[in-house]
């Protein structure tokens, strides 16, 4: 079972979650090429260990959160707010905690 | 040596001690016509017809671990056709065709029962649905027969035809459908393979593809360089990563798909019977468990175990159509890891790198494709071409707009 830290709600079971794939692709220019769109729509790195990814609360606060979660043992390192930018780790210092947004 | 009633009468008489191992343990030698990558039933079945239908023999299997260690001991053993878009129909049927003579075939008892699939429906419009997928078999020449509920209620009397949410109102029937002991299809392929002089590299893995001025040359594997003017890959779940050797991005994602036994019991089921509300499909072994699965996890893995919420799901997918299983111990459960294409569908193919073969992308797939994948990738390699069963079956497709989508859910590999 994937406990994941929801920066709204806190940690909570992966049955709440929706999962949406890989968060790092990012959707090109209206005007960008063809094979741009190619890219984003259908290729991705699927790698084996850390993963960038949304899940999304849908039953919870139904917001959508970053997460860093291994594939090879579905260890998750970081969660986070869709802007934010999470490291992986080895990139930067520690784990991160939740950022809960300010009251 | 050929198994057969007297042979084994014959070794009856001597204590059965003169049976010899089923495939050797031989050294790589320096080179070959072609390498396979990958030892289960994929890879396993192409070696076997590339030597049988095309008498290239000089040919490697290489398995990272055992042969059959992957998902062709991993899934719940069943074979059918009922497929609707044309390229997929003629293919699977070649493999049901492959599947009815398999036995004889590679001289291997596979224990294969065609005891017939059912796919039951809940609702008017999944009745048109599957009418309509009926007659496009049909027109293809594979069968398919409407079920009305009096019949069902013959064939498979456990099932809760009155659930007040999901009630049974009929189902669609392919009868050749059925069940195989999957880790025979394993052993059998090998066995024929290596009586024809394949080589099976077991415990070797390969560590890099080796490419000169465009065109493959060889491996470089833990038992170090093997060389080959054609290498075929056949690593469904682990095809990103070996064509990544290759520097070729795919359309793919892995995926957890979990299966479950339950513990031994009576006669209960006699075919295959599958969810049309949910995703469950369920057929006891001849052993009495009870063997079903359900849907993939939902997330990208690696890992050959899955999850708590799916089992779950599962269960309650089980416990819609049969209630009567509800108190059925579960006797164990595993995961096997797929290679979701962003359509569903499989490639069988040459890749942009000369003597470079691509098979994986099976989804759900793989192993009721066992025959037809082998046969047809064999083809490919012998003659640097495809066959008219996996012409459409390229990675092209997506960059062409030839997408294979038979459930038509977009490129999201977790929902396929």
């Amino acid at each position: 079972m994937h406990r994941i830290d929801c920066p709204w709600c806190g940690t909570r079971d992966e049955a709440e979650f929706q999962y949406q794939g890989d968060a790092t692709v990012v959707r090109p220019d209206p005007d960008a090429s063809e094979e741009a769109f190619f890219r984003y729509v259908y290729l991705r790195e699927n790698p084996k260990g850390w993963h960038t990814e949304w899940w999304h609360h849908v039953g919870g606060c139904r917001q959508w959160v970053k997460v860093v979660r291994n594939t090879l043992t579905h260890e998750i390192f970081a969660t986070g707010r869709a802007q934010e930018d999470l490291p992986l780790p080895g990139t930067r210092a520690k784990p991160r905690r939740r950022t809960r947004p300010k009251q | 040596m050929h198994y057969s009633a007297l042979s084994v009468f014959l070794q009856g008489l001597r204590g059965h001690k003169g049976w010899q191992r089923m495939w050797r343990a031989p050294q790589p030698k320096a080179e070959y016509d072609v390498i396979i990558i990958g030892g289960g039933g994929h890879g396993l079945a192409t070696a076997y017809y590339l030597a049988k239908e095309h008498g290239i023999t000089n040919v490697a299997v290489i398995e990272k671990g055992w042969i059959g260690s992957g998902n062709v001991g991993r899934n719940t053993t069943i074979f059918r056709s009922n497929y609707m878009f044309p390229a997929n129909t003629h293919f699977y049927e070649k493999g049901m065709k492959l599947w009815e003579r398999l036995e004889q075939d590679f001289n291997f008892n596979a224990m294969v029962s065609q005891r017939g699939v059912i796919n039951l429906f809940h609702s008017d419009p999944q009745r048109d649905a599957f009418a309509r997928r009926g007659n496009a078999m049909r027109l293809a020449g594979v069968d398919a027969e409407f079920l009305s509920p009096a019949q069902l209620k013959e064939m498979v009397p456990i099932l809760d035809f009155e659930n007040a949410r999901f009630p049974i109102q009929g189902g669609l029937i392919q009868k050749r459908g059925g069940t195989i002991r999957h880790d025979a299809v394993a052993w059998g392929y090998a066995r024929g393979a290596d009586s024809r002089g394949v080589d099976i590299l077991q415990n070797c893995e390969v560590k890099d593809i080796l490419i000169e001025g465009g065109a493959v040359v060889g491996v470089e594997t833990s038992k170090g360089q093997i060389r080959a003017r054609k290498v075929g890959m056949a690593v469904a779940g682990h095809t990103t990563q070996i064509a990544k050797m290759a520097g070729i991005e795919l359309p793919v994602e892995s995926h957890v798909l979990q299966a479950f036994v339950s513990e031994g019991i009576k006669p209960l089921l006699d075919t295959v019977v599958t969810f049309g509300a949910g995703h469950f499909y369920i057929s006891q072994s001849d052993k009495g468990g009870l063997v079903f699965g359900g849907d993939l996890d939902g997330y990208n893995s690696y890992a050959q175990r899955g999850n708590l919420p799916m089992m779950e799901h599962v269960m309650a997918g089980g416990m819609a159509i049969m209630p009567a299983i509800g108190r059925v111990r579960l006797l164990r459960h595993w995961g096997g890891i797929m290679d979701m294409s962003f359509d569903g569908s499989p490639f069988i193919c040459k890749t942009g790198v000369d003597g470079l073969y691509l098979n994986g992308g099976w989804c759900y797939g793989g192993f009721k494709a066992t025959p037809a994948s082998g046969w047809c990738y064999a083809h490919t390699i012998a003659k640097d071409a495809p066959h008219r069963l996996n012409e459409k079956f390229t990675i092209e497709r997506f960059r062409e707009g030839r997408m294979i989508d038979e459930k038509g859910v977009g490129p999201n590999p977790w929902i396929q």
